[in-house]
């Protein structure tokens, strides 16, 4: 996994403006999270909701968060396209061709049952690869990101 | 107690009295079992996390059943079976749209939209956009979703006395419904979201456990073999092989084609946009248990629509096609039927006991699948429009204390909830003699016209803006709406809502193929046309957040 480029959070955490402006005076991981009215009362006041937004657009800008989004993109998108093309075609094929679709295969088995069957079938295994994808390829990037988040903007209450 | 009145049942001349004894046992049963989850839920403090996202902390295989449960409808165990029972092939392609929905909400929906939001899809809508215009736009689509969707289960609900128990009489309908409505609102105003859930999920272990228990005694009768099952459905239906194959039901003229396109359409676009599916996802801690729970229910689902296949072909094999049709036009009781013939025919012990308690199993899912809905939309009305409709009018600039507010949308939602269950208890009787199938398809085209446009937009579009979430919003609904009134379904044909007048324009009865589109047109246009540019800032904090689950709560 490669890192946030944004190198060590806490190194990061002195020279952010939002620290010294906010009311919630220095804070450290061990620490619990500031009280709620600083947390509350911070989106009001403009200047800070601009420097929060400011971290969130380093954040997406940044290589590690880019990876993340390729990542699931690059997943998600063609896979979605690709099942919801199959679906339409599906229904297209069975209201315009009811003659295709009922031809026989085996048995009693036709091409019209061969389909719905195929359909539940890509759905189950899309369900699979897409579950695995996400497991394997960006859950710990994404859980990385969060925690570089947590600790600049510190606005993360972590369960 | 129960077991004398089984005997009773048992030994009743008139077949109607033996279903109603014991599936008023079984009943019974189920419903001590749901008030006693909501008496225990609701001992808990209200706050609004806990009533809205039952304190957040189910897991996803919990969550998952629950998902099922809120999904599968009685208009899926009874409906579905039912129609493939009577038309064969084409009633499966109901379930497969149903099915292929969930992969949308996996792939989609679910893991964004439980990181940007916390309570209802309005949440994930307004988050980088002026919360006042897109709340009410949101909140006001998902009250019209989830009214429909009730007023079809509760429709239903009526009927299903009316089949099982005998009670032919209007007035046991109307009781059936007010029974209904005052249960679920009951569930939601004292339990909140952690009574609905655990309610949920019982009725989704029962649902399962009688669909397996029935698919394993189809197959059991055709010795495992699932051609010599087809061979005796086609026979049974009358149609022959023309019963296996695509075309009975929507193979007529060039308008029912369309139709069921565009019912497939909706069908599959549309879960992703119902209220009450996406309020599951904020049960869960994290965004990756929302994804896991979604992967249980595509589980749970896909194998109960494979199940009612079984169902559908075996009701036709075992009772035939003429019999279901007498009993019940739109094929409803092909599953009670087919219990009971498997179970050793009309007047045995083994049929009268499968048959009620198939009923009793549907009287479960229908109370669990309105309490799911009405707590979706009491959350909408508290969360969304009382908050957006509030708070300019209030003391100006000044918020009131976080906790005090959110007391206070507890309270709203519970008056809510009992609202809408009044309102959804009167057009229920309204509309008595209305096809559920039609109602249920609407609801999931005004989804996803409504709300799908609007959520994919704001999820990945980086120029969207207040307007163009807004316009997608009412761009979507109006149509949908419109295109319904002025449909087939509503005047100009004998079965129509107002037969005597026709006012009809729209050949469809589904208004999905023209709604949505025009929802995705009216977002976009709304956006190229808005006077201010999107937030750069605002939308980094979304995809960001979206993505990594940074600030979720």
């Amino acid at each position: 996994m490669d890192k946030h480029d944004g190198g060590d959070p806490l190194a990061l955490r002195v020279d952010d403006p939002w620290r010294d402006a906010g009311a919630a005076g220095l804070w450290l991981p061990g620490q619990t999270v500031p009280a709620a009215p600083p947390e509350e009362r911070a989106p009001a006041a403009a200047g800070t909701t601009g420097d929060r937004g400011a971290i969130y657009e380093e954040v997406q800008l940044s290589a590690a968060f880019r990876e993340v989004r390729q990542r699931y993109r690059g997943f998600a998108f063609p896979m979605a396209a690709a099942f919801v093309t199959w679906y339409l075609l599906y229904v297209v094929m069975a209201t315009t061709a009811p003659g295709l679709m009922g031809r026989r295969v085996a048995g009693q088995v036709n091409v019209a049952m061969v389909a719905g069957l195929a359909q539940f079938a890509t759905t189950f295994l899309l369900t699979w690869a897409y579950a695995r994808h996400a497991r394997l390829r960006r859950d710990q990037a994404a859980l990385d990101l969060r925690w570089t988040l947590a600790t600049r903007t510190g606005q993360e209450r972590v369960r | 107690m129960s077991g004398g009145r089984m005997a009773a049942g048992v030994y009743l001349a008139d077949s109607a009295g033996e279903h109603q004894g014991l599936a008023v046992v079984l009943f019974t049963v189920f419903v001590t079992v749901t008030l006693v989850i909501t008496a225990w839920a609701g001992r808990r403090r209200s706050s609004s996390v806990e009533f809205f996202a039952g304190g957040r902390m189910f897991s996803p295989m919990e969550n998952g059943f629950a998902i099922s449960g809120d999904y599968m409808s009685a208009a899926s165990f009874l409906g579905i079976s039912g129609l493939i029972a009577l038309y064969g092939y084409d009633g499966l392609l109901y379930s497969v749209g149903f099915l292929v929905a969930w992969l949308v909400v996996l792939m989609l929906v679910a893991e964004l939209v439980r990181n940007c939001g916390r309570y209802t899809l309005a949440d994930v809508l307004s988050a980088r956009m002026r919360q006042r215009p897109v709340r009410i736009a949101a909140g006001t689509s998902s009250v019209v979703v989830s009214v429909l969707y009730l007023v079809a289960q509760m429709v239903g609900a009526g009927s299903l006395v009316g089949l099982l128990l005998g009670g032919e009489s209007t007035a046991a309908r109307t009781w059936a419904v007010i029974g209904v409505g005052a249960l679920m609102v009951f569930y939601v105003t004292f339990g909140g979201m952690r009574a609905t859930t655990w309610i949920q999920i019982v009725k989704t272990v029962l649902l399962m456990g009688g669909t397996i228990l029935l698919t394993v005694m189809v197959l059991w009768r055709f010795h495992g073999n699932v051609d010599d099952l087809l061979r005796s459905a086609a026979g049974g239906s009358g149609h022959g092989d023309a019963f296996l194959a695509p075309g009975l039901k929507y193979g007529g003229g060039w308008t029912s084609r369309l139709d069921f396109i565009s019912l497939g359409l909706a069908l599959v676009l549309g879960t992703a946009g119902l209220p009450h599916i996406l309020t599951r996802f904020f049960t869960v801690p994290t965004a990756r248990s929302a994804r896991q729970s979604a992967v249980w229910a595509i589980g749970l689902i896909g194998a109960f629509y494979l199940m009612t296949i079984v169902l559908g072909f075996g009701a036709a094999a075992v009772v035939g096609s003429d019999t279901v049709r007498g009993s019940n036009a739109a094929g409803n009781t092909a599953v009670p039927l087919l219990a009971e013939a498997l179970g050793g025919g009309a007047g045995t012990t083994g049929g009268t006991v499968l048959f009620a308690v198939v009923g009793a199993v549907a009287f479960a899912t229908i109370l669990a699948v309105v309490a799911g809905i009405t707590l979706a939309s009491s959350a909408s009305v508290a969360h969304d429009l009382y908050t957006a409709l509030r708070r300019p009018s209030g003391r100006h600039g000044r918020r009131e204390p976080q906790d005090a507010m959110e007391q206070d949308e507890v309270r709203i939602a519970r008056f809510a909830a009992v609202g809408i269950g009044a309102a959804a208890i009167a057009l229920s009787l309204l509309a008595q003699d209305q096809n559920i199938a039609f109602l249920v398809g609407l609801a999931f085209a005004v989804a996803a016209s409504a709300n799908l446009p609007a959520l994919l937009y704001s999820l990945f579009w980086r120029r969207f803006t207040t307007r163009g979430s807004v316009w997608a919003v009412y761009g979507g609904l109006v149509p949908a709406l419109l295109l319904v009134v002025l449909s087939p379904v509503v005047s100009g044909r004998p079965d129509a809502l107002f037969p005597g007048v026709d006012f009809h324009v729209f050949p469809l009865e589904n208004p999905g193929l023209i709604s949505i589109p025009t929802g995705f047109l009216a977002g976009w246009l709304g956006t190229v046309l808005s006077p201010e540019p999107a937030d750069p800032q605002r939308f980094a904090e979304t995809e960001v957040r979206s993505l990594t689950g940074a600030g979720a709560v």
